[in-house]
């Protein structure tokens, strides 16, 4: 047990009104734009190579600060990294910027080689990650990126909860020297931490107290497990919420304790629960202090289109599948038997049968003469003359 | 090196009737409409290369393909393999229209539970080949599909649109290689030479010219046609068909955003659809007027 009152951590300096409905909401990318500028005036060396995604990676707000310093490659992301490899050979410290789906899905080997295996100091930035990137569907939904990069030796993982630590994560990975993956995510999200909130590479920082359980969070879902908490909380459970941001190195003491001091574990991560936080999280608590853990996360299955809060509501990554993850894993901790089935994952199962059904519904009821439906053909969206 | 001797037995006549050239214009045209129509119910996706490639698709699905849509999963049917996957409004407009589905499903188009995905998604939609979206792949899965029919000694064609943008991608030039090498006749790839891509043009962002030369270099057949011009694209392809050694890429010269006036060679018009009210009431009539223009032409 800690010494510690439950609840939020004064120290984390998060926001004041952290669950206002009103909360201001950014995306992470956007803390890459503002973070890699700053970094470039830091350090002359800094160079951006993007591949045909200026503007939606943010890369962007680069190029017109720094336009002899941006490299346009076209729609070539394994030469991209290659030749941002080269580059750091010659003492650039190159940031290359795409989609997570293409870099480092498409060119993981060359990650592998150039970067991860010669120890070279250039920084990927996985921009569009997760399923919150929503009606592109599944292709570009990347959730495997987070499983595919912390098995690499010598690479640093860092999946920022906010668009403030998004800065933060690009300036500190421009000043480390090594490879540094960078995980982004397209759609706005909370802003819950401010420019005092503690952020260190490799370090787990608690934003919330309690000794029942902990609830091991990264990117911007940790907003979700904070909900989930406080939640948790009304029902008398304490959780402790960990922002893990540095997938790898991973802080296993901070793991450790926890496990330790509350004896039970839920992982949250939008991508898949098998490889990533989930994973490591598990390998950590197992060679160390083996206590139960329940991963929330992409239950073995790809995404699909749909806005992006109806899709992580639909794959059971909200509050209150984490919180029902959280109260499984506290029947495991006393002892109890659990159904082998996990009731987060199969009541998610069943919503999303139910959403699709009614936006379905919602959408077919709405189709015109001229596609067999019984509505007038200009009550189309399209045909609304204002 | 495997015997790849017999080749495609079973073909549509391609010729092209005035009538029928018609019936194919005005059916470009009322594809061009439905994209505009689902692109603002679905509040997302990418105008220029399905405007664009209404043509080619209208061409393809109509005229020139040997497919059946009762029999999705017919064995000898031609192949549409779509390797620029996010001009898939154009395809599933086409496939709507040609039976494969019911064209309410329009309405759905990259809302949860569609099987009109934002992507293709080949389990989830009849008539769709290949699952795309990243660029690049589709080349060469229309390699092994054209390769495994020369093996089996398969009537079918294998038809591949891509774009000019994903040329980028080393894979694209792999899948060349190999189809150079292998001369696979029965393989036509379609290039929408729109000269766009997300961020500018594609000679400003990474040059492609001299284009045909490159194809050439690896052993493919180029033929150059106005992407625009179904009489043009046909005549491309009954050459394409009419080359017996060599794999053939027919280079389609389009303009991207074609119909809608002020999306026309416009990059930014690359990745979103016009906005529901006075911009997409304005595109469906530059679109009716466009088809008016094609009409008077052949009456």
């Amino acid at each position: 047990m800690s010494n510690q009152k439950p609840g939020i951590n004064r120290e984390a300096f998060l926001v004041r009104d952290l669950f206002d409905k009103e909360i201001e909401q950014k995306p992470t990318r956007d803390g890459f734009g503002l973070g890699v500028v700053d970094a470039a005036k830091l350090d002359e060396n800094v160079v951006v190579l993007c591949a045909d995604l200026t503007e939606s990676t943010r890369a962007l707000w680069f190029k017109e600060k720094f336009p002899n310093r941006f490299v346009q490659m076209g729609v070539s992301e394994q030469s991209m990294a290659a030749i941002a490899a080269g580059m750091a050979m010659a003492g650039k410290v190159p940031f290359i910027a795409s989609y997570a789906a293409f870099s480092p899905g498409r060119n993981w080997e060359q990650i592998r080689t150039t970067a991860s295996l010669s120890d070279t100091n250039m920084k990927i930035v996985g921009a569009h990650a997760g399923v919150s990137v929503g009606p592109d569907g599944a292709t570009h939904q990347m959730t495997e990126d987070i499983a595919i990069m912390r098995v690499l030796p010598n690479m640093i993982v860092v999946s920022p909860c906010d668009a403030v630590e998004a800065k933060k994560a690009t300036m500190a990975g421009a000043k480390v020297v090594g490879p540094v993956y960078l995980r982004f995510a397209r759609e706005k999200s909370p802003v819950f931490t401010t420019n005092k909130t503690p952020f260190k590479l490799g370090r787990a920082e608690t934003f919330r107290f309690g000794d029942d359980l902990t609830i091991i969070a990264t990117g911007p879902l940790l907003y979700e497990a904070l909900l989930a908490a406080e939640q948790l909380s009304k029902r008398g459970i304490e959780a402790r919420v960990l922002n893990v941001h540095t997938i790898k190195p991973l802080d296993t003491k901070a793991i450790a304790l926890a496990a330790k001091e509350t004896g039970a574990i839920v992982t949250v991560e939008e991508a898949q629960a098998a490889g990533g936080l989930g994973g490591v999280v598990c390998e950590t608590v197992a060679s160390l202090c083996p206590v139960p853990v329940e991963r929330v996360g992409m239950p073995d299955r790809f995404g699909e289109s749909g806005e992006p809060k109806e899709l992580l509501e639909a794959f059971g990554m909200t509050a209150p599948y984490i919180a029902m993850a959280a109260e499984r894993v506290l029947r495991r901790k006393r002892g109890e038997k659990v159904e082998a089935t996990l009731p987060f994952v199969t009541a998610a199962a069943e919503k999303i049968v139910e959403m699709r059904a009614a936006v379905m519904k919602e959408a077919l009821g709405r189709a015109p003469r001229k596609w067999g439906g019984n509505k007038s053909d200009l009550s189309l969206k399209s045909r609304t003359k204002k | 090196m495997p015997n790849l001797t017999l080749g495609p037995k079973v073909r549509n006549d391609l010729h092209l009737h005035d009538r029928k050239l018609k019936q194919l214009e005005e059916r470009a045209t009322t594809i061009r409409e439905d994209i505009i129509d689902m692109l603002v119910e679905a509040g997302s996706g990418h105008s220029a290369g399905p405007l664009g490639m209404a043509d080619v698709f209208a061409a393809l699905y109509f005229h020139v393909m040997v497919h059946d849509p009762k029999k999705p999963n017919w064995k000898d049917r031609d192949r549409l393999v779509l390797s620029n996957g996010h001009i898939c409004p154009v395809q599933y407009a086409a496939l709507a229209h040609a039976g494969y589905f019911p064209k309410a499903e329009m309405m759905t188009l990259r809302k949860l539970g569609s099987r009109l995905q934002g992507h293709p998604d080949r389990a989830a939609l009849p008539g769709v080949e290949n699952t795309a979206g990243p660029l690049g792949d589709g080349s060469s899965q229309a390699v092994g599909l054209a390769y495994a029919a020369l093996l089996d000694r398969s009537p079918w064609r294998v038809y591949c649109v891509m774009s000019d943008g994903e040329l980028g991608c080393g894979i694209t030039w792999e899948a060349m290689l190999f189809a150079g090498r292998n001369r696979l006749y029965n393989l036509t790839f379609i290039v929408d030479r729109n000269n766009i891509q997300i961020d500018g043009t594609t000679e400003e962002i990474m040059p492609l010219e001299p284009l045909a030369a490159k194809f050439e270099s690896f052993g493919l057949h180029v033929e150059r046609c106005a992407g625009n011009s179904i009489r043009d694209f046909v005549t491309a392809i009954e050459r394409a068909h009419g080359v017996s050694e060599k794999p053939t890429v027919i280079l389609a010269d389009t303009i991207p955003g074609y119909g809608v006036e002020f999306m026309e060679y416009d990059f930014r018009w690359h990745g979103m659809p016009p906005k529901a009210g006075g911009e997409s009431s304005m595109a469906i009539d530059q679109i009716r007027t466009l088809g008016g223009k094609i009409r008077s032409e052949h009456e």
